[in-house]
């Protein structure tokens, strides 16, 4: 388990260096001009060339590439352009609040995806089986954003039930929670049809193993059977999926936090690509890659305890 | 001497597409207390349904249009889901095949067991001291360290022993064994075979030995039925049945037992043809397709001559007793 884990966490490392420093070059090499955008249009070329010798952009690629990961290794990530603050700053106040969405989001539709999906192969065919084939289908193809839009009209605009704009008061867990709603919903929805459709699906293959078999001719009681026996091993294939999910939710959250107007990873990286603001950008992408490598280790090491097959195999 | 378990004129049908599968028709097996019996036969004799039908765990296309199978006097073909729950495990239990499959395999042997004793008062540690016996009971080394053991930590001969502790752990009347040794090695086969007979003696309990395998069966059984394609084609005692078989099937299967062959052949020997269709069976003896001695008397139903006292053939060309 130890050897696993630590294969696993380098593994993760290797994936954070390649793709931050393959986003550096795709960034770099972007159109549009930092200088343009940051110091107008009126800014003369001497004052441009200054800008970009002090920000490090007259360099070659491989270059920049390095010096920020040097930079990042003593745990500078650099300067805000906008703002005029350390980019960690920016980033480390807008990071709880997409990871609260985010696992709010995969908490509300994990729990509610499994118990559909186990319920559905456990009654297969019954009228509740078919409403969540049919609205698991419809759940993962509607987009997030379009989601997070009508679920904002209906139940802030007209209903009036959930706030429209904000992360609530500072320091107000109820009021924190309550803003957290609606975006959690949105992002959330298509997960619930997804997690319910594998669970359904393992659930089935379990069901029909030997070992339920023998669990059901020793008499052992059906729910024993059902969530003890094979939702254990029907499981596995979720909590996986549901790791590398968040990669999918965060570029959700991105929507779900523009949509919502709610500070956080999403917001930032949008504002700042628009922005041109470099350091930003990499710093808010570095955090967001690091989260989601991160979650899918985590999600990886929850299966090998989860399957003790996988546990010694390794 | 009473009946742990009796089989009377049991039918099992499928709903296929292509229309009902007679998967076992007037199947009658009779098991008397602390006796082994024997079912033997090919794949697809009817073998999984007799045992899924035993422990009422058919498929949901499946339907009984006739026949009773008593447990204990009770017809468990009529009691309902609780009393079948009951009597699944404690007073019926089964060995299946593939130690491999048969055990979950994210649970620990120990938690398998003391889910088993579910009905069973006490506390956990208590549960756990009645695994620990029964592992040990069966051969298993360091029995309490085992209990902590999933599955795949043990070998194939170690699960098949894990399988049967589990099996004879709530000391049931009947216990079911489907194949138990066809998945291991020949010396582990011996090693499971006299295991299982010692326990029989030990609990009591009767024994329906499912196999292919008529080594085994001659090994371990007092009684032997001989099934072809869901029909029970020959019925006796163990030595009777292979010393002087009457039906053709039971004569081919004996002489296609590679064990039975002293020097090298090129080619063993088989039955020619194969199973007939199952939703469609021949009239009469079901058996004609591929026998030899089929003559035009065999579209008509087989009478069951009897071979000796107790030792019956469904052929209208078995000799009957004494001739």
């Amino acid at each position: 388990m130890l050897r696993y884990t630590f294969q696993r966490i380098v593994l993760a490392l290797a994936i954070v260096f390649f793709a931050i420093s393959a986003l550096y070059t795709v960034m770099i090499t972007l159109p549009g001009d930092p200088t343009t955008v940051l110091l107008g249009p009126r800014a003369t070329p001497e004052i441009r060339a200054d800008f970009r010798e002090r920000a490090g952009l007259d360099n070659p690629v491989h270059v920049q590439i390095a010096h920020f990961w040097g930079r990042i290794l003593t745990g500078d990530m650099g300067t805000d352009f906008n703002r005029n603050r350390p980019v960690a700053d920016s980033v480390f106040s807008a990071l709880p609040h997409t990871v609260a969405l985010v696992f709010g989001a995969i908490f509300w539709s994990a729990t509610l995806g499994i118990l559909l999906g186990a319920f559905s192969a456990d009654n297969r065919g019954s009228w509740l089986d078919r409403l969540t084939g049919i609205l698991s289908v419809g759940f993962i193809a509607a987009p997030s954003f379009v989601v997070a839009l009508y679920s904002l009209l209906i139940f802030s605009v007209w209903l009036r039930w959930f706030p429209t704009i904000g992360a609530g008061e500072p320091g107000d867990i109820m009021s924190r929670l309550y803003h957290l709603a609606l975006p959690s919903f949105a992002i959330g929805l298509a997960w619930v049809g997804y997690v319910a459709r594998i669970v359904r699906a393992s659930m089935l293959e379990a069901l029909g193993e030997n070992y339920i078999r023998t669990a059901r001719a020793f008499g052992l009681p059906r729910r024993t059977v059902i969530y003890n026996y094979a939702l254990r091993v029907a499981i596995l294939p979720a909590v996986q999926v549901l790791g590398v999910g968040i990669g999918g939710m965060l570029s959700s959250a991105v929507f779900a936090e523009i949509v919502f107007s709610r500070p956080g990873l999403g917001s930032l990286i949008y504002d700042s690509v628009s922005g041109r603001n470099y350091p930003v950008v990499m710093g808010s992408m570095l955090v967001a890659i690091g989260f989601f490598v991160t979650c899918a280790l985590i999600a990886d090491l929850i299966n090998a305890a989860l399957d003790p097959r996988h546990r010694s195999q390794r | 001497m009473s009946d742990a378990l009796k089989v009377a004129d049991l039918s099992v049908h499928y709903a296929t597409r292509e229309g009902a599968l007679q998967a076992l028709r007037d199947v009658s097996i009779t098991v008397p207390e602390g006796q082994i019996v024997g079912v033997v036969g090919e794949s697809g004799c009817g073998k999984s349904t007799l045992i899924n039908a035993l422990l009422q765990l058919l498929p949901e296309n499946a339907t009984i249009p006739a026949g009773r199978i008593t447990l204990q006097g009770e017809d468990v073909t009529r009691a309902n889901a609780r009393r079948l729950r009951q009597m699944r495990g404690q007073e019926i239990s089964v060995v299946f095949q593939d130690p491999m499959t048969a055990l979950n395999p994210v649970l620990s042997i120990g938690r398998q067991m003391r889910d088993i004793q579910y009905r069973q008062p006490g506390r956990r540690a208590e549960k756990d001291r009645r695994s620990a016996e029964m592992l040990a009971r069966v051969g298993i080394p360091d029995p309490v360290g085992k209990l902590a053991a999933y599955p795949h930590e043990l070998s194939g001969g170690m699960r098949q022993r894990v399988a049967i502790a589990m099996a004879a752990l709530m000391r049931p009347r009947v216990l079911i064994a489907d194949e138990p040794t066809t998945a291991l090695d020949a010396t582990l086969e011996v090693q499971i075979i006299e295991l299982l007979k010692d326990l029989q003696k030990e609990i009591g309990c009767a024994i329906l030995f499912i196999s292919h395998h008529l080594g085994v069966i001659a090994e371990l059984c007092d009684r032997v039925v001989v099934m072809y394609a869901g029909v029970a084609v020959e019925e006796g005692p163990v030595a009777d049945v292979f010393l002087r078989p009457g039906h053709p099937y039971t004569i081919k299967l004996i002489e296609c037992d590679p064990g039975r062959l002293k020097e090298k052949v090129a080619d063993l020997p088989a039955i020619p043809g194969s199973l007939p269709d199952l939703t469609d069976p021949p009239p009469g003896c079901i058996f004609q397709g591929r026998c030899d001695r089929a003559t035009e008397i065999c579209a008509t139903p087989p009478p069951r001559r009897v071979q000796h006292p107790g030792h019956w053939a469904a052929c209208h060309h078995a000799k009957p007793e004494g001739t």
